[in-house]
């Protein structure tokens, strides 16, 4: 089991809690709009030659909201300064959902920000077809339900989700859902312009991961994404629905694995 | 005391397994709304207004909800407009606009400014956050809510009172030529009552800026603390709390004999009533409680008064209601409609019944308005007048003596604010707690 750590830094002003673990050339996570779940085992099987760093979101958990950050660009820019603080030139990152959006404006600000960029389930752009799933209309149970295809054959959705909601967990989601609702209320989780300034971003090696039974993003998502980034390639997890993650991690791994390697 | 009639103008006409099937009133679809009786409804409405008027009501309430058939106020201020040309006497008041959702305060400002001219002087203008579904309905963002209701509280007092042209930037809204043209006849403007489920929040707010709070039906037990709350913040804002700084509002349905107000008053509980308003997830968009209020609902295993509790928020199965047969949920509700009535938080009777309930109302919370609320569900136009008559002709003459006896006075009677405290001195009780030791109230 990789040494997993958490911290509380001072970085861009303000604090923001970062979870380390595993060992080797760094590798930042950003988690979706649920927060950071914990470490799973896809985490574990990379940690053997990566580090990962995962900040909390601000307003997420341990992670204090920051008032001045209003919109997905404006975090994208605060995490660009995180990263120039901790000196994390080129960095790889794996991106879940609006975490994608977040990497989205990182590369589309900075094409040099990243070396490799695996984007999975993306939130950012207007999808070519359908909706990204309008989640914060949806019950807690019902959004975390959705996130995946089968909540029973996901034994790590089960594992972190399965029991009785803890006062914390239910006040963690709540505040998970408040920060995406707002900083991402409308257009709801894409931003317009997003796809044009991509479309100047050549160098960044990208990956999209999407599973084939995903409700939350559908199939136009990554379309989307294809359109603005034609050099990135599209792996499909078949039979996963929002968290190939945690649905099919062999597979998931598997792919991220060689990516990250080419 | 001022006593004012309310009504949600209800679109009475759905079937009401299609409301507990859907199991809110929000988001039903609109395809069973029928131009026609839409239209008689509105119109209706607008009579009973001018026919509480004459009946001797003070006031004549209007409140706003959207995508509801609950209520069909979808711009309160239209009916606002209309009735003040039509009606002479009473006073218009707003409970209220929903600032953060309308998301023009100028506009707001104008509008209100032009009803409070054509009715020489007989607005009073209210403020609420909007409902949860409000805000889906409007796309409001609902973690800005309270940052807009008060920015643009803020704004609409300026645009009244500041000379114009000015320019304004602020976080949420931004006009560059402020110089509204109509101005509220009520100098500085008018007074404004915010209505509220005891939220403390707005309760602080509401007594740092001396406005009178309503209650919404609110359980006795809780709303004598809130009260007490607000009357503990007027008192470091150096003025003694009282009457005029409180209002009331309770579903009140009376008929001429006890049979029939029962039988109608359950038009409180169809469809599920005010806890069938919108389903949990609509009702508390994330970000619209504040941390505080989260953290409580996430430590209490039971439920508000809008019926939303930690289970139902934690719960799913967003969609349509399963059964078929409602039956056992109409028991439920006659259950709940029952037990409403019990603890006093549903009036259902003759006048001879009902009076004395009202007295222990105003024995115990003492506020100086008492706004009757009128029945929903599919009650004819011919019974809703009528326990209109009943109340102007029973129940207000005997309310307003028993106001004056036990020192209730509204705010056009006593200015809220104006008793002033010096530093030091213990403020006097606003609620009588021995009278609420008489109730037990069930949970």
């Amino acid at each position: 089991m990789a040494n997993i750590t958490e911290k509380s830094e001072k970085l861009g002003g303000f604090e923001l809690s970062i979870v380390r673990g595993g060992s080797g050339k760094p590798l930042l996570m950003l988690h979706d709009e649920l927060g950071y779940p914990g470490w799973m085992g896809w985490n574990e099987a990379l940690a053997g030659d990566r580090q990962f760093i995962i900040p909390r979101q601000p307003g997420f958990d341990k992670s204090p909201r920051i008032d001045w950050i209003r919109s997905y660009r404006d975090l994208g820019g605060y995490y660009a300064r995180v990263l120039r603080e901790l000196k994390l030139d080129k960095i790889d990152v794996v991106a879940f959902s609006a975490g994608a959006f977040i990497a989205a404006e990182m590369a589309a600000s900075d094409p040099d920000i990243f070396g490799h960029m695996a984007l999975v389930g993306p939130m950012g752009l207007r999808p070519t077809e359908g909706v990204i799933a309008d989640f914060i209309a949806m019950s807690m149970r019902t959004h975390l339900r959705a996130t995946v295809a089968d909540p029973f054959e996901t034994p790590e959705f089960l594992k972190i989700y399965g029991g009785e909601m803890t006062p914390e967990q239910f006040e963690n989601f709540e505040d998970a859902r408040a920060e995406t609702a707002r900083i991402g209320w409308e257009p709801f989780m894409f931003n317009p312009s997003l796809p044009h300034l991509l479309q100047g971003v050549t160098g960044i090696k990208t990956l999209l991961v999407w599973g084939t039974k995903d409700n939350f993003t559908p199939r136009g998502c990554v379309e989307a994404y294809q359109k603005a980034i034609p050099s990135a390639k599209l792996v499909e997890i078949k039979g996963a629905g929002h968290r190939p993650e945690i649905e099919k991690p062999a597979e998931f791994v598997a792919a991220l694995k060689q990516f990250l390697a080419s | 005391m001022k006593i004012a009639y309310f009504t949600e103008r209800p679109y009475r006409w759905v079937n009401e397994d299609v409301v507990l099937k859907n199991k809110a009133f929000f988001a039903v679809p609109n395809t069973h709304f029928d131009r026609k009786k839409g239209s008689d409804d509105y119109n209706h409405y607008l009579d009973e207004a001018c026919y509480a008027e004459e009946q001797g009501f003070d006031a004549v309430c209007l409140n706003e909800h959207h995508g509801n058939p609950f209520c069909m106020g979808n711009v309160l201020n239209v009916e606002a407009a209309i009735l003040a040309r039509i009606t002479k006497k009473v006073k218009i008041v707003l409970i209220g606009n929903p600032l953060p959702v309308i998301k023009h305060p100028l506009r707001m400002a104008e509008e209100l400014a032009e009803i409070d001219l054509i009715s020489r002087g007989r607005l009073v203008t209210g403020w609420v956050r909007g409902a949860g579904s409000e805000q889906y309905f409007n796309n409001a963002n609902p973690a800005y809510n309270r940052e807009m209701f008060n920015e643009a509280h803020d704004f609409i007092i300026q645009a009244w009172t500041k000379p114009g042209p000015w320019r304004y930037e602020g976080k949420h809204f931004h006009f560059r030529h402020v110089n509204p043209w109509a101005l509220p006849y009520q100098e500085p403007h008018p007074q404004m009552w915010i209505p509220g489920v005891l939220s403390p929040e707005t309760v602080l707010w509401c007594a740092d800026h001396a406005y009178p709070y309503i209650g919404l039906g609110t359980s006795l037990g809780p709303t004598c603390d809130l009260w007490d709350f607000y009357a503990e913040q007027a008192a470091q804002n150096g003025y003694q709390a009282g009457p005029e700084n409180f209002g009331y509002l309770v579903p009140t349905f009376l008929a001429d004999t006890e049979e029939k107000a029962q039988e109608l008053g359950r038009g409180f509980v169809y469809g599920g009533g005010q806890n069938a308003f919108s389903a949990p997830q609509y009702t508390l968009p994330p970000g619209y409680n504040s941390k505080g209020a989260i953290r409580n609902l996430a430590k209490q295993p039971g439920g508000s008064w809008l019926g939303i509790n930690r289970e139902k928020m934690g719960g799913g199965d967003d969609g349509p209601a399963k059964e078929t047969n409602f039956d056992d949920v109409r028991q439920k509700l006659i259950k709940g409609f029952e037990k409403g009535q019990r603890n006093l938080q549903l009036l259902i009777g003759t006048p001879k019944s009902v009076i004395p309930k009202i007295k222990q109302i105003m024995d115990v919370i003492r506020p100086g308005t008492f706004t009757f609320f009128a029945v929903q569900g599919p009650v004819s136009n011919e019974d809703r007048m009528r326990c209109i008559q009943l109340l102007g002709e029973h129940v207000i003459p005997e309310v307003r003596e028993y106001a004056k006896k036990i020192g209730l006075m509204d705010p056009f009677e006593r200015k809220t604010g104006s008793v002033k405290l010096t530093h030091g001195t213990k403020r006097a009780p606003v609620v009588d707690r021995e009278a609420l030791k008489h109730f037990k109230f069930e949970a």
